[in-house]
């Protein structure tokens, strides 16, 4: 069985993001990583791999110079080799555009599992392995809190709004895997020098066969007309304890109608 | 009037509340009407009409329940077709990111998730959305197709704007591809008694801080307290401090009450990210520096004052949470329990 991740370079949750003129993200301003979410999937992959479910593991990533570094780092935890989609009209794709891209980048692998993060640090749409699995034909089983593959089928079990679910899929499929899943492990010195030797392919859309005027902004179904700092909180009452901070609490709380 | 197509989710309690939400917010974009799976009552229908639907369409095919979200998918996509409505609205969630997503790319439609707003700005439908962890607002026009936009839980407060809906019921041929996925076991929710996490007015979450899973209880006697849900972080849900549906944050719960307790809570961006916009935040943390003090109205107290409500047992977890608010007080006390 082929495993094919996908992986997204993001920016650093916890840096000051900054945004382009045309609203986009300026992703040369912020440090970036494999985002966090896409690790829980590398791990679910390099487990299936050691089980002997899976044969071998290909992460795609479509994204600028930098996303490389993602890559690496998804070949270090584990996995055989990657693919780099890189093109200056990916420039302000959406995610339905992005979603074609990565579907042919699946095709032109092939793939009998596809396997993606909950969502995205950095989009936090959680869209894409429903758009890619609708592209390719691929059955979908979202949101695992557990995976488990069973010969030409795969089953999770997913926690929705109304509950708990078990659902089972034949494969090929799309599965995105969530936090609920163990952490990736952490890779040895000797992995992520090994993973140096790891092949990465780098394409572009014309390698794909996606035209240009497919993606961008310029394709995009939204067109992000603001972007402002969220309105910061007023400051809030600080009391050091002296004793009587419960009963202030509890005055604060009543005045606010909650007691 | 154009129609606006809102997919309604029905609970075994009747209409979900998060649904009414979307019918208030068609009401803006146009007439709403109402896509329901499975078997409304006579009450559900009424409720959907009390909030403005002006049609409702029931999908009664086994389908929809044997197989995961495709058929919902599709008889979005079907319906779609025929009403070419001035947008589709869903509420975010698991299901509703997959619907959402499916019918994007098979109506190549621009998409935009996670709303806590929607409107019409010249023709054009727009949504406002909190961004990157709840650090910014966005706005964003939808330029293609039919809007899809999927709507977070709570964006906005359900009003109440009676119509008589038409009611049909909807045949859909479901592709084979739809029949993909099988839902092999439905488990519902353990009921707490308490309120639902995001539908709740006052929610009271437990972090880290509260030392062992024992710990939770304290949360739990002031939630009931307070008539409020219980909330947690991703950290003591992993430990299985509490259970997963009731994680708050990125890749958990967004809430808003109007009144969040975050006891032992760090307050780390992502857990920020489903709280922050609650409506007064209330943080009890023996570190000073804690983050969640940036964005918290108050910070709690030690002694249970008089006459106010209080859970019917003191706890004084060994390892329990303490109301202090500087790092030089003694850690003593058990949690406030105002
Ligand atoms: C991609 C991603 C997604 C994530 N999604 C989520 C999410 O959805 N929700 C979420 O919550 N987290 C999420 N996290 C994890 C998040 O980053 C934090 O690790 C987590 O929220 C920390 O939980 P905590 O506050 O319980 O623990 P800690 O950060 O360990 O904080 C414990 C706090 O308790 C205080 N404390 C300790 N003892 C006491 C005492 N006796 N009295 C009072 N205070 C005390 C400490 O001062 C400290 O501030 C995510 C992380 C990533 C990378
Ligand atoms: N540019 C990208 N390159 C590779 N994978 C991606 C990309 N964008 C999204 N994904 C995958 O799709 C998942 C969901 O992304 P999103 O829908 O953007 O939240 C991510 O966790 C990744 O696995």
């Amino acid at each position: 069985m082929k495993i094919v991740v996908l992986v997204k370079y993001v920016p650093e949750p916890t840096a000051t993001w900054k945004f382009a003129p045309d609203h986009t993200l300026d992703r040369s301003a912020v440090d970036g990583r494999l985002s966090e979410l896409d690790e829980y999937a590398v791990e679910q992959a390099v487990r299936l791999v050691e089980s002997g479910a899976a044969s071998e593991v290909t992460y795609i990533t479509v994204g600028p110079d930098k996303a490389r570094d993602g890559l690496q780092k998804a070949l270090a935890i584990g996995g055989t080799a990657a693919i780099h989609v890189s093109d200056e009209a990916m420039h302000g794709s959406d995610s339905v555009a992005t979603s074609l891209v990565l579907a042919k980048a699946v095709e032109r692998v092939g793939a009998d599992l596809v396997l993606t993060g909950l969502g995205s640090t950095d989009a936090e749409m959680s869209v894409i392995p429903s758009m890619v699995a609708d592209r390719l034909g691929f059955h979908q089983a979202t949101f695992a809190g557990e995976l488990t593959v069973d010969g030409g089928s795969v089953s999770i079990s997913r926690t929705t709004d109304a509950g708990t679910e078990r659902v089972t899929a034949a494969l090929p499929a799309v599965v995105s895997i969530t936090d609920q899943t163990p952490e990736a492990r952490y890779p040895a010195f000797r992995a992520i020098m090994m993973a140096k030797k790891k092949p990465v392919e780098r394409l572009t859309l014309a390698d794909l066969g996606v035209d240009a005027s497919a993606v961008g902004l310029a394709a995009a179904g939204t067109q992000v007309l603001s972007i402002t700092p969220s309105p910061a909180r007023a400051a809030g009452t600080v009391v050091t304890d002296d004793g009587t901070g419960a009963a202030q609490l509890a005055d604060f709380l009543a005045g606010r109608g909650h007691l | 009037m154009t129609a606006v197509l809102v997919l309604a989710d029905l609970t075994p309690s009747g209409v979900r509340k998060a649904s009414l939400e979307l019918l208030t917010i068609a009401r803006g974009l146009g007439e709403p009407a109402a896509l329901v799976f499975g078997s409304p009552s006579e009450a559900d229908i009424a409720t959907l009409g009390e909030y403005g639907a002006q049609s409702v369409y029931v999908v009664s095919s086994p389908e929809v329940d044997q197989y995961l979200s495709l058929p919902k998918a599709e008889a979005v996509v079907d319906l779609a077709g025929r009403l070419q409505p001035a947008a589709i609205l869903v509420t975010s969630g698991p299901e509703g990111k997959d619907i959402a997503a499916r019918a994007a790319v098979r109506l190549g439609s621009g998409i935009v998730t996670d709303a806590i707003g929607v409107s019409l700005d010249g023709g054009r439908v727009t949504a406002t959305q909190s961004v990157v962890a709840g650090q910014f607002h966005a706005t964003t026009a939808i330029t293609k197709g039919i809007p899809v936009v999927t709507v977070r839980p709570n964006a906005v407060s359900a009003e109440p704007a009676p119509a008589s809906p038409t009611v049909e019921s909807l045949e859909v041929a479901f592709s084979d591809a739809a029949k993909g996925a099988t839902v092999t076991a439905r488990e519902p929710k353990a009921s707490s008694g308490r309120p639902d996490l995001t539908d709740a007015a006052v929610v009271v979450a437990g972090g880290r801080g509260v030392g062992s899973a024992e710990g939770m209880a304290v949360i739990e006697q002031l939630a009931d307290a307070l008539g409020g849900a219980v909330g947690a972080t991703r950290a003591i849900t992993d430990l299985s401090w509490a259970s997963h549906d009731l994680q708050v944050g990125q890749t958990g719960k967004t809430v808003a009450p109007s009144l969040y307790v975050a006891a032992g809570v760090s307050g780390a961006i992502q857990h920020r990210a489903g709280m922050q916009s609650s409506k007064t935040i209330v943080a009890v943390n023996k570190d000073p520096k804690a983050p969640i003090f940036q964005i918290s109205d108050f910070r709690g107290g030690r002694r249970p004052p008089r006459g106010a409500p209080r859970p019917g047992r003191r706890t004084r977890p060994a390892q329990g949470l303490t109301g202090q608010m500087t790092t030089e007080a003694p850690l003593r006390q058990g949690l406030p329990t105002c």
